[in-house]
């Protein structure tokens, strides 16, 4: 039991490695690529809790989240990206020490909220939980501090990937639930790539600024 | 027979894949209409169907009237949509190819809230309501300009985010259903939770409250999470704007009052009366007086609903059986009321081709048969008798004085201000000189005056069985 505690949080542990990942790096490219990693970890994770809990329809979850998680979204992504002709663009985080301080206070907000809160469930459900909150809130972070759309809505994709980690946490969550969420944020991605190529088309960049200026402009009305 | 409860989520996500493949917008537009009707049918047997608890779907005294509203509303609004689109397109503003998938995805969204508001399950609700708002998404952003990308990035920006603090929320219920249920489908049934709600776990319970609050708060406007709201409606195509102001906001609302039952009936929990109070005061205030700043008429009909769902949720947060009638009531009246407003802007905005309040003018003169219909709105939204909407907000007022006089003070006054605002800015529309251009439009005044009847019967007379009917489902949100 200890061993699969261990690799349990080994795997949580390492998608929140990435999240904080996710708040510093400044390349595009290294963006969507860690985002990959940390879906992989998510459907290894997930894997992980259908063979120890002996739950095969979580296999299922696993792989739909490595299919559309790990490969598919980032290679859209990245053909995306290469058709924006934004491949080798650079979106720097204003800054990188205080984006870290606050990560840091969110995770161990998560850690102490859902670990106070949760003292008759499991301690498998709870820590995982907490990690899972850590996610969600780092990639909120994220989606607050970035200035560019694509960075933003992989900070969309990580927070989906916290809820999805969430959710397997949770024993025995039904399935039809977890597939229609894949569902969703396959058509939220729709949706993103559809918008991506309208903003580009309008503000010749997909840097949400241009977007502001358009905010400004109507502040008052 | 509960064929109909499948037939109200069937009907519109066929006919949206089928109106996907049909390239011509008027086809669709027909199309749209004719399923629209069907769902209104379908919605409309729901009278005569005893309550429904199965697996996915339940069906009893609350969701039943809510319903059988959408459909209502759906199907005047996609009368309505035929010609606003219609028009459009004939002038130029949007291109065929921009409203190729529009109707589908009006069909979408339709069926997503009906699924929302029909789900028995916590995590089919929820995939109902995201579903609904990333249709609303791409529909905002349809005439693709700077302001409606923006706008719909916004709107696509923070819904995303508060739906996905929602269903964090929605975990955490199911967790502490698990502690009681066992692990399984039943921990996630919305019937079989509100059984066992007094033995659920208290501090996980709270915790998923103020998740599920944040989240689906933003859809419903409250402040200070209303950000997306006014953009979305300026921005958008007006039968979007009646769409979301007349249904969408119910519809998260309605999830926020299923999880507010479940927690009000655990007595260890906190209680979420002085939250969603204090939400619903200062979304009605600050709304009413962000009316009179208002330069564009979409954005102030906008804050108008701001304003109403703010006393809607305060009305539901005080609780009782008289408010929470009164709080249902309005909810139908508002819905009603706002989207036959939004049916009479489009048409203005038709006529004198810009959203600029200062720019609309004299419209007594050069359009008489929609003034009447925006001043009759106007007057209704405002909470005048005789409309629908001053039964529920006298209602609301009086047995708040009865209870808690000082929060009384705070409602009259936030009412007042609105009131104020909103009859001055419809003082500049109609009279004056009449602002040129005054280009011709075909109006849809069906839809418009079915909604108007509507209001002004139920302000002067409900029917016994419709009265009963409320004070059920007033007795079920306890």
């Amino acid at each position: 039991m200890t061993n699969a505690y261990d690799v349990a949080h080994f795997l949580a542990g390492m998608m929140l490695v990435c999240s904080f990942t996710l708040l510093y790096q400044d390349r595009i490219l290294a963006v969507l690529n860690t985002f990959a990693v940390q879906a992989i970890m998510l459907s290894l994770a997930v894997a992980w809790q259908g063979y120890v809990r002996n739950a095969p329809d979580l296999f299922i979850t696993a792989a739909m989240a490595f299919g559309l998680k790990g490969i598919i979204i980032p290679v859209a992504l990245n053909r995306m990206v290469e058709k924006l002709g934004i491949k080798r663009d650079v979106d720097q985080v204003v800054n990188v020490g205080v984006a870290m301080f606050l990560g840091l206070g969110l995770t161990s907000l998560a850690l102490l909220l859902v670990l106070k809160v949760t003292p008759g469930a499991a301690s498998f459900t709870r820590e995982g939980l907490a990690l899972a909150l850590a996610i969600i809130l780092l990639g909120l972070l994220q989606m607050i501090l970035r200035r560019n759309a694509v960075t933003q809505i992989v900070g969309f994709m990580s927070i989906e990937n916290g809820l999805i980690l969430a959710a397997t946490g949770a024993r025995g969550m039904p399935l039809v639930v977890e597939v229609s969420v894949a569902f969703s944020v396959l058509i939220a991605l729709f949706v993103f790539a559809v918008f991506l190529f309208r903003i580009r088309e309008r503000f010749d960049s997909v840097d949400v600024e241009s977007l502001d200026k358009v905010r400004a402009a109507r502040a008052h009305r | 027979m509960n064929e109909a409860v499948y037939a109200v989520v069937g009907i519109p996500f066929l006919s949206a894949i089928l109106l996907a493949l049909i390239p011509s917008y008027r086809v669709t537009a027909l199309g749209n209409v004719l399923a629209s009707g069907l769902t209104f049918a379908a919605g409309l047997s729901f009278l005569t169907l005893p309550p429904v608890t199965e697996t996915y779907v339940i069906l009893d005294d609350l969701n039943k009237f809510f319903i059988i509203l959408n459909t209502l509303v759906g199907f005047t609004t996609s009368l309505f949509s035929r010609s606003y689109i219609g028009h459009e397109i004939a002038t130029g503003h949007l291109t065929p190819l921009f409203v190729r998938f529009y109707h589908a995805m009006f069909q979408g969204m339709m069926g997503a809230m009906n699924l929302a508001l029909l789900a028995n399950n916590i995590g089919l609700m929820w995939v109902g309501l995201e579903f609904a708002t990333l249709m609303t998404v791409i529909m905002v952003g349809i005439y693709r300009t700077p302001a409606a990308l923006e706008a719909a990035w916004k709107y696509f920006i923070l819904g995303i985010v508060g739906i996905s603090l929602a269903f964090f929320g929605t975990i955490l219920v199911y967790l502490t259903g698990q502690g009681v249920l066992g692990e399984g489908e039943a921990a996630m049934t919305w019937s079989e939770l509100i059984k066992i709600a007094p033995q659920l776990d208290a501090p996980l319970l709270n915790i998923a409250f103020i998740f599920l609050l944040v989240g689906y708060g933003t859809k419903v406007g409250l402040a200070p999470l209303h950000a997306w709201l006014p953009d979305a409606h300026a921005e958008g195509p007006t039968p979007i704007s009646a769409v979301l102001s007349g249904l969408l906001l119910n519809v998260a609302l309605f999830a926020l009052l299923r999880f507010k039952m479940l927690i009000a009936a655990n007595p260890n929990a906190l209680a979420p009366g002085p939250i969603l109070i204090t939400m619903g005061i200062v979304s009605l205030i600050f709304a009413a007086f962000m009316l009179y700043q208002r330069q564009d008429i979409k954005r102030l009909f906008a804050y108008s609903s701001i304003e109403h769902m703010g006393l809607i949720t305060f009305a539901f947060g005080l609780g009782g059986p008289l408010l929470n009638f009164a709080a249902l009531l309005h909810m139908v009246m508002h819905s009603l009321t706002k989207s036959a407003i939004f049916f009479a802007v489009g048409h203005v905005t038709q006529a004198k081709g810009t959203q600029e309040l200062s720019a609309i003018r004299g419209l007594s003169v050069s359009n008489p048969l929609l003034s009447f219909a925006l001043a009759a709105g106007v007057i209704a939204i405002s909470g005048l008798p005789p409309f629908g909407a001053f039964m529920s907000e006298f209602l609301i007022l009086t047995s708040t004085f009865a209870r808690e006089p000082l929060l009384a003070l705070a409602v009259a006054f936030g009412l007042l201000v609105a009131l104020g605002a909103l009859l001055m800015r419809l003082q500049d529309i109609l009279f004056g000189e009449p602002t040129t251009p005054n280009l011709p439009v075909s109006t849809a005044s069906a839809p418009i005056f079915v909604h108007l009847s509507l209001i002004l019967i139920a302000g002067m007379f409900l029917p016994p069985a419709v009265v009963l009917w409320f004070k059920r489902a007033a007795e079920m949100l306890g």
